[in-house]
């Protein structure tokens, strides 16, 4: 594939590997409200993924399917923090405040084919953003219990912020962490850093192996 | 008999799946309607709602349904730049939506979106004061409001 298609496709994968964790929460959400609300995240980014996958496809003569149902985890491209677990709900809203805040800086950046679907991204993501930054400070300036909660959800996905960090990343997150009480550790601390060697979490092929059960079982089914 | 006069009455008796109170043109995702040189053939360029709209694969299929009762040939076109907005809703569409039930959306759309408005009043009891439940809804285009005064919740369609 072409430098630009795999750029795409770290914004695709990671979409798309998202979407499946933010389904994960349907019926367990705390709330009917945050049930529905993750779902339409999921499907918004769900839709995003499709998209760009269409166009990487569209290079090599494959179709979506085939790049999200039969690649095996080594030949995904998403940013590493995307597959990592729930965790409670706070993490699972921390992380989404984190991508979003990438995403909002890839999107604008994109040309060609794809800026057609990241035009529509981009209204789709602020919105994201605006419900994951609510939640951050909510929890965060909430009771001691939410506040323990999010400091252990931003003590555990500091270290995976390598791929999806930038200057203007820091300065989107820093006044959302602020008003949530919690003070943004250093920039220059340790993180984990790119997939695009291929390696990745134990996690994703857990998270692929649900995904892709059934197109495999059943190559080329339709309902 | 205008061109595509017949393909735009066609898609007019087009319904949403998820909001059938209004038709597809209603909704402003028609954008272009072509008919072939000799008539028999038409060209239908949709854009889609939100990226992960279900209805968007519905729409194309009933949109496609409904123009072969009149055309030999009909080819639906997916069109994303520029991306549908909510400034699109013809405007006797917002009526419709007040019918059915949904607060239609306030205002136009400003980039970069952060403020997807709130609904003037309750579509039930015209009430204007009513609060947020929820900022998603049941389809990716609503949210959740209740009437203050009424106490019935109801759907607002986001500014998108």
């Amino acid at each position: 594939m072409s430098p630009t298609s795999e750029g795409l496709l770290t914004i695709a994968d990671g979409c798309l590997v998202l979407s499946h964790r933010l389904s994960e929460w349907m019926s367990h959400a705390p709330t009917m409200e945050e049930d529905i609300a993750l779902g339409n995240i999921a499907l918004d980014l769900l839709g995003q993924a499709r998209g760009l996958l269409q166009l990487c496809a569209a290079e090599t003569g494959a179709d979506e399917d085939q790049f999200a149902y039969f690649r095996e985890p080594q030949d995904w491209r998403n940013p590493l923090i995307c597959e990592l677990p729930n965790g409670d709900f706070a993490f699972t809203m921390l992380r989404l405040l984190f991508v979003s805040a990438w995403l909002a800086e890839v999107w604008p950046t994109l040309g060609g084919d794809a800026a057609g679907v990241a035009e529509k991204a981009v209204k789709e993501n602020a919105y994201h953003l605006r419900h994951a930054s609510s939640w951050v400070v909510r929890l965060g300036d909430g009771t001691a219990e939410s506040h323990r909660r999010m400091l252990a959800a931003l003590e555990g996905l500091w270290p995976h912020r390598g791929e999806i960090a930038s200057e203007q990343w820091y300065a989107r997150i820093e006044p959302v962490l602020t008003e949530a009480t919690l003070s943004m550790p250093a920039a220059d601390a340790w993180t984990q850093r790119s997939s695009a060697d291929g390696w990745h979490t134990e996690h994703l092929g857990y998270l692929l192996a649900e995904m892709q059960s059934l197109a495999r079982a059943h190559p080329g089914a339709t309902w | 008999m205008t061109v595509a006069a017949k393909a735009w009455a066609a898609l007019e008796r087009v319904p949403d799946p998820e909001i059938p109170a209004l038709s597809v043109v209603d909704l402003g995702i028609v954008r272009d309607v072509v008919e072939s040189a000799d008539g028999h053939g038409v060209t239908v360029t949709l854009t889609p709602t939100y990226s992960g709209c279900p209805a968007t694969e519905v729409i194309a299929r009933d949109v496609r349904t409904a123009l072969e009762a009149t055309y030999d040939a009909v080819e639906v076109v997916t069109r994303l730049s520029p991306a549908w907005t909510t400034d699109w809703i013809r405007e006797s569409a917002r009526d419709k939506l007040r019918g059915f039930g949904i607060a239609p959306p306030e205002g136009r759309t400003t980039l970069p979106l952060l403020d997807v408005g709130a609904p003037a009043a309750c579509p039930h009891c015209g009430s204007g004061s009513v609060e947020e439940l929820a900022g998603f809804g049941s389809t990716p285009c609503k949210a959740l409001w209740r009437c203050v005064t009424c106490r019935e919740p109801f759907d607002y369609f986001k500014k998108h």
